[in-house]
């Protein structure tokens, strides 16, 4: 097993040394991925400086739902996000040499750039976290810590199985690159707001098609104990890790239809 | 005059040739307007029904507009001239018998020119259906609107510009970059209107050329401002115009004068 891995182990190790070479603009970049993340919350401030209760949630279960949602787009972002370039590497030939190598395409392409820069906005929403969950009145039992701890991870598979659906879609619309980010971006972006406030149309979209309110919204209301708007009921927020398993198996077949469809750019 | 035209012509003529993208682009611009018009709208309501002079139709019509106008005004990216210093390209316009700096600035109109409708009526038809647009019915908004807009797109420029411009010294701007999108995001009433600010984030905002890009031109189309009040926004508009654009020319001339590019 470790033999196998090896060759993902040096092509991160030597995607980290090169990211971290040039110190300054390193820095420049972690900082402004803070800024990202700074000023997504300073949206759900202004929003709570004006009203107490926004779709049930006061402010401090609100920042607990910017924080889970923020967390796992952000360890996806970091990890698999690059994957939306994918229409470069067709473009540039990138993904022929991909081929060559007796190493599966997609963990070639997900290891081949993880932005450590990226750690900033990790960090806001870890740190936002930290701040929200003891601000909550939580009635702590087994299964909630178990959530606490599953629902971030099962958020960032979440969003890595989103990004990977996209970079599928664009094998067949290299141009149209982003008709995939309204349900990547859009995805977070919905996310990080309690579903409640959305028509029913899209709630159900945010859920069952595009499952971006199982990484957060849906968790939010089991650790509160918060009864969910029509058509989420609570116990939805249970099922986050068989959301993450249910895009992964979309996913992984869309990348393998997509590779299969792929021909070459004939350079 | 002439060959600024022309520029113009060529820049709409450069976008129009990407027409999948554009239909890609206008339809994510749709998908944040659906997601954006519930959040103000929810906010509105849990305020009890209006918000600092919003109402639910006014406040959907205004997250619909923004997300109009986020392609033409080029909200968040414009890194060619960057690319150009980058590569020493830069040379070849310092060459041309042209002012770099307007050339650009007429590229840039054009590329709004054409953005403006495929990239603005589906979210604003999308808006019409949905939740219903709140729009003027006196033609005079509409003309001080489209003054406002043309302000707007110039102004983004001549930042997109001065942030370009930091390629003559740094070599990789992408933190810089990121940096001037996340403060225009929160500060140009992206997400949020400005109105909704506390008092001290509307101060910092008035002090930068944020609120011109999308609030204000988006104040004006709705009538939100009229009048002299009006006329007092488009000012303002036209102040940080000259300002960005003459902060722009003195630190480009600076940039020349210590570019150094390699032969070939």
């Amino acid at each position: 097993m470790g033999e196998r891995l090896r060759p993902y182990r040096v092509l991160v190790g030597s995607r980290m040394r090169s990211q971290t070479a040039y110190r300054r603009s390193f820095v420049s970049d972690v900082l402004g991925s803070v800024g990202i993340g700074l000023m997504e919350f300073a949206e759900v401030y202004i929003v709570f400086a004006n009203v107490d209760v926004l779709g049930g949630l006061d402010f401090a279960a609100a920042a607990l739902l910017f924080a889970l949602a923020n967390l796992g787009f952000s360890l996806a972002d970091m990890v698999a996000g690059h994957a939306d370039r994918l229409p470069v590497y067709l473009r540039e030939g990138t993904l022929d040499a991909f081929l060559l190598r007796p190493l599966p395409v997609l963990a070639q392409l997900i290891t081949s750039d993880v932005s450590l820069r990226r750690l900033g906005r990790c960090a806001v929403a870890v740190a936002v976290f930290a701040v929200a969950l003891p601000l909550n009145d939580i009635d702590w039992t087994p299964g909630r810590v178990a959530l606490a701890v599953v629902a971030p991870l099962a958020a960032a598979a979440i969003f890595a199985g989103l990004f990977v659906c996209a970079a599928a879609v664009q094998f067949w619309l290299v141009e149209g690159a982003e008709f995939a980010s309204a349900f990547t971006y859009g995805g977070a972006y919905a996310a990080g707001y309690p579903a409640s406030i959305f028509s029913l149309p899209m709630r159900l979209l945010f859920t069952f098609v595009v499952p971006a309110a199982f990484t957060a919204y849906l968790p939010v209301l089991v650790l509160l104990d918060l009864p969910g708007p029509a058509g989420l009921p609570q116990w939805l927020g249970w099922c986050t890790p068989l959301a993450a398993l249910a895009i992964w198996a979309v996913a992984l077949a869309g990348w393998r239809a997509g590779l299969r469809h792929y021909t070459g750019t004939g350079s | 005059m002439r060959l600024f035209a022309t520029f113009v012509v060529l820049g709409f003529r450069r976008w129009s040739t990407y027409r999948l993208a554009t239909v890609a682009g206008a339809f994510t611009n749709t998908v944040f307007g659906l997601i954006k018009a519930s959040i103000t709208v929810g906010a509105i309501g849990a305020a009890g029904g209006e918000l600092a002079g919003y109402d639910a139709v006014t406040g959907a019509t205004y997250a619909w507009l923004v997300q109009a106008l986020v392609a033409p005004v080029n909200v968040f990216q414009w890194s060619e001239l960057a690319y150009r210093v980058r590569d020493g390209d830069v040379a070849v316009d310092l060459a041309r018998p042209a002012d770099p700096q307007l050339m650009y600035l007429a590229g840039f109109l054009g590329r709004a020119a054409f953005q403006f409708i495929p990239r603005g009526a589906p979210p604003l038809l999308t808006g019409a259906l949905v939740t219903g647009l709140a729009l003027p019915a006196t033609p005079l908004p509409y003309l001080l609107g489209a003054v406002s807009m043309v302000l707007a797109v110039a102004v983004s420029f001549g930042c997109w510009w001065l942030v370009n411009l930091v390629a003559f010294w740094v070599i990789e701007m992408r933190g810089i970059a990121t940096l001037y999108v996340v403060s225009l995001s929160v500060l140009s009433g992206l997400i949020i209107p400005v109105h909704w600010f506390p008092p001290w984030l509307a101060t910092l905002a008035a002090l930068t050329p944020f609120p011109s890009l999308l609030q204000a031109p988006v104040d004006v189309l709705t009538a939100r401002v009229e009048g002299t009040a009006a006329l007092g926004v488009l000012g303002v508009q036209a102040a940080w115009l000259a300002g960005v654009l003459l902060l722009g020319r003195l630190v480009f001339a600076r940039g020349t004068r210590k570019l150094v590019v390699q032969g070939g």
